[in-house]
């Protein structure tokens, strides 16, 4: 599940990177060592964090939830808040990786949406442990002019752009791409045969496995962070991918004004939601200040502002007065309560499981 | 005394960064995966004594090793690798030679520059030169762009997200690793050798197969050395250049390590890894030492 890898965002993470492992040598200052997704945050958000509490940001970013839970399993992460997606949050606090929050340092939790919070505690019962920074879904990216030319009522709304064999093999000259991320396509196999999504029925998956082995020469490639590019220039017609990301080639293309219209859809028969959580790891150093730092993130303004930067919506409902209106109104990052029905919730899976779908997935994706 | 101490520097340098941490790989590799800090199980636990050590090896099993021959995943990966490697050292050697030859014919005072110029590439990240063929590869990229334009083909190449690109991209990012072995072998043949070889009637092909190429020999060896044995484990290449097909150990281990959050079965698969790798080289490297000297 890599997201949002660029090459520039890579190298700053590296500069960072090195810069969080220079031991504290002004242990006076306060600061706080933050480890997000990359291109995930308004900058501004920081320095006014700064400005206002003195305590210093040092603000790492990742592009695979994999390395996260690699470095936090490893222990000595060195990092004072962290976040990860749900299912791996979860698998996280068994395995002792975070502490519990103090709530009573949280008064702005008063500020989250119930609607979200009753989705995480799937991860997270009770909500113990995280808060969500934002949310989305996986969905359908497209090149609006390149599906018209090829198919003029392509179900752009429905799987069936994806997995029907004589609807997928129209655009196998133009280029699909799927996220590489069994955890979030082995889902939509399963939902779009009618299965339940969170199945761990070997024989389900098997089955889920099939479907995507007949789709399979048509897909160009499995990647979970180049179809913001290849969307953004024109390259490919389709991206199975995250909202955000999709949204995010699209502000691209018109920047760069190239007249490539991307577009973003929830399909009708359903959709992963997903959720990043902000959590303190077990062996942090700066305890209180990522209290203090989760409290500022609470607050209905600054979280409007991330949201307004980075086109995700957010799990604080009094942020929504101060989110932008074109995207508050955008269906294809706050659903409507319709769509919000068929979204469904991933749970994480047990070691045996995940091997099955690993295994299963690379079947797929080579063929062996 | 202080001879001991320089000849003692490569050994502990050989300890603390390759031995010590396979020795760490190789334990790990005999244990089992769990959900805790650090993902596996037993941990060596000495401040329980002799009993902790006791405990720790009643714990160890072959098992992953014997979950790696039973699937036909690691076998094919591995098998993969080591074709792809191994033509792509042989394209390497091709481009390399004609290179590393005229360099090492060139005027003496140019060949500090021209060495310079093979070097110049490592200037620039490794990373940033391979995404840089992305654009060189892709669909709309410059190299189809040229070939349209200069009307060899009509329909665009699809080179990027396959095998083909990776081969490229491997040869593209080695090839220093050849050429200066090769020309630093090329370059100390003696030019007399080859005057003496047309003063006696052989012709200028049939000079460069007799003389030139055997002598050369430890040079090709040096090289192939260089690029097949990273190029077995490369994973950026095919991850940013090839197609999903494209099945290299590399990856293989990435998905292990990090999808399946598996340390041991992905230690075992590097153990491996090694093992298929280095024993033969260094079988050959032993046999063509004993040769060198049987031959002097």
């Amino acid at each position: 599940m890599l997201r949002v890898g660029r090459l520039g965002s890579a190298l700053g993470a590296c500069i960072l990177a090195a810069a969080a492992l220079v031991p504290a040598a002004m242990a006076a200052d306060r600061e706080v060592r933050v480890y997000n997704w990359s291109d995930y945050i308004d900058p501004e958000v920081l320095t006014d964090f700064t400005k206002e509490t003195g305590i210093k940001v040092i603000y790492d970013v990742f592009d695979s939830n994999e390395v996260v839970e690699t470095k936090l399993l490893a222990g000595g992460s060195g990092y004072d808040i962290v976040v990860p997606t749900g299912p791996f949050l979860a698998r996280q606090i068994s395995a002792g990786v975070f502490q519990k929050l103090d709530k009573s340092k949280l008064p702005n939790l008063k500020n989250t949406w119930p609607l979200i919070n009753e989705r995480t505690a799937l991860y997270d019962p009770g909500n113990d442990y995280s808060i969500n920074y934002m949310w989305g879904t996986t969905g359908i990216g497209y090149n609006e002019d390149k599906i018209k030319e090829r198919m003029a009522d392509a179900p752009v709304n429905s799987w069936d752009l994806i997995f029907k064999p004589e609807i997928v093999s129209k655009f196998k000259d133009c280029g699909i791409f799927l996220l590489d991320a069994p955890d979030d396509i082995i889902p939509i196999a399963l939902l779009y045969l009618g299965l339940n999504p969170n199945s761990k029925d070997p024989a389900d998956l098997e089955k889920a496995g099939e479907l995507l082995q007949k789709i399979r020469p048509n897909i160009q490639k499995f990647h979970s962070s180049e179809f913001i590019n290849a969307l953004a220039n024109g390259d490919i017609c389709i991206a199975v991918g995250y909202s955000g990301d999709i949204l995010q080639a699209r502000t691209r293309a018109t920047e760069a004004k190239n007249g490539v219209k991307v577009g973003y859809k929830i399909p009708k028969e359903g959709a992963q939601m997903w959720f990043d959580q902000m959590a303190i790891p077990a062996d942090a150093k700066h305890v209180a200040e990522a209290h203090e730092f989760l409290n500022y993130m609470l607050k209905p303004e600054v979280i409007a502002k991330a949201s307004n930067y980075v086109n995700y919506a957010n799990g604080n409902l009094a942020s929504q007065q101060f989110i932008n209106k074109e995207i508050l109104e955008d269906t294809s990052i706050f659903p409507d309560d319709e769509t919000l029905k068929r979204l469904f919730v991933k749970d994480p899976y047990d070691a045996k499981t995940q091997r099955a779908v690993t295994r299963i997935w690379t079947k797929v994706v080579t063929g062996q | 005394m202080r001879r001991w101490y320089l000849i003692s520097i490569p050994y502990i340098w050989l300890v603390v960064f390759f031995l010590v941490p396979f020795l760490i790989v190789l334990k790990i590799s005999f244990s089992q995966t769990a959900m805790a800090i650090p993902p596996y199980i037993p941990v060596l636990d000495l401040s329980r004594g002799i009993d902790g050590l006791k405990d720790f090896f009643s714990h160890l099993s072959f098992d992953n090793y014997r979950f790696i021959f039973s699937d036909s995943l690691y076998i094919n990966a591995y098998i993969s690798s080591v074709k792809i490697a191994a033509i792509a050292t042989f394209l390497t050697l091709l481009v390399a030679y004609p290179v590393a030859y005229g360099m090492a014919r060139a005027p003496k005072e140019w060949q500090p520059t021209l060495v310079m110029l093979v070097i110049l590439p490592f200037w620039t990240s490794f990373l940033i030169r391979v995404y840089a063929w992305i654009g060189i590869l892709k669909k709309e990229g410059l190299l189809n762009l040229l070939l349209m334009n200069l009307g060899l083909i009509s329909e665009p190449l699809t080179i990027m997200n396959t095998t083909t690109a990776v081969y490229i991209g491997i040869v593209y990012s080695y090839l220093p690793f050849m050429i200066l072995p090769l020309y630093a072998s090329l370059e100390k043949i003696n030019p007399s050798l080859l005057e003496a070889a047309a003063d006696l009637g052989s012709p200028p092909i049939r000079s460069f197969w007799q003389v030139t190429f055997p002598l050369s020999l430890p040079g090709i060896i040096a090289g192939c050395f260089l690029v097949f044995i990273p190029a077995v484990g490369e994973f950026v290449i095919p991850d940013l250049l090839g197609g999903s097909e494209t099945l290299m150990i590399g990856k293989t281990l990435w998905t292990e390590f990090f999808s399946n959050r598996d340390w041991p079965v992905s230690s075992a698969v590097a153990v491996i890894l090694l093992l298929v790798l280095v024993i033969p080289i260094v079988l050959f490297q032993r046999s063509q030492q004993t040769q060198r000297e049987a031959g002097a």
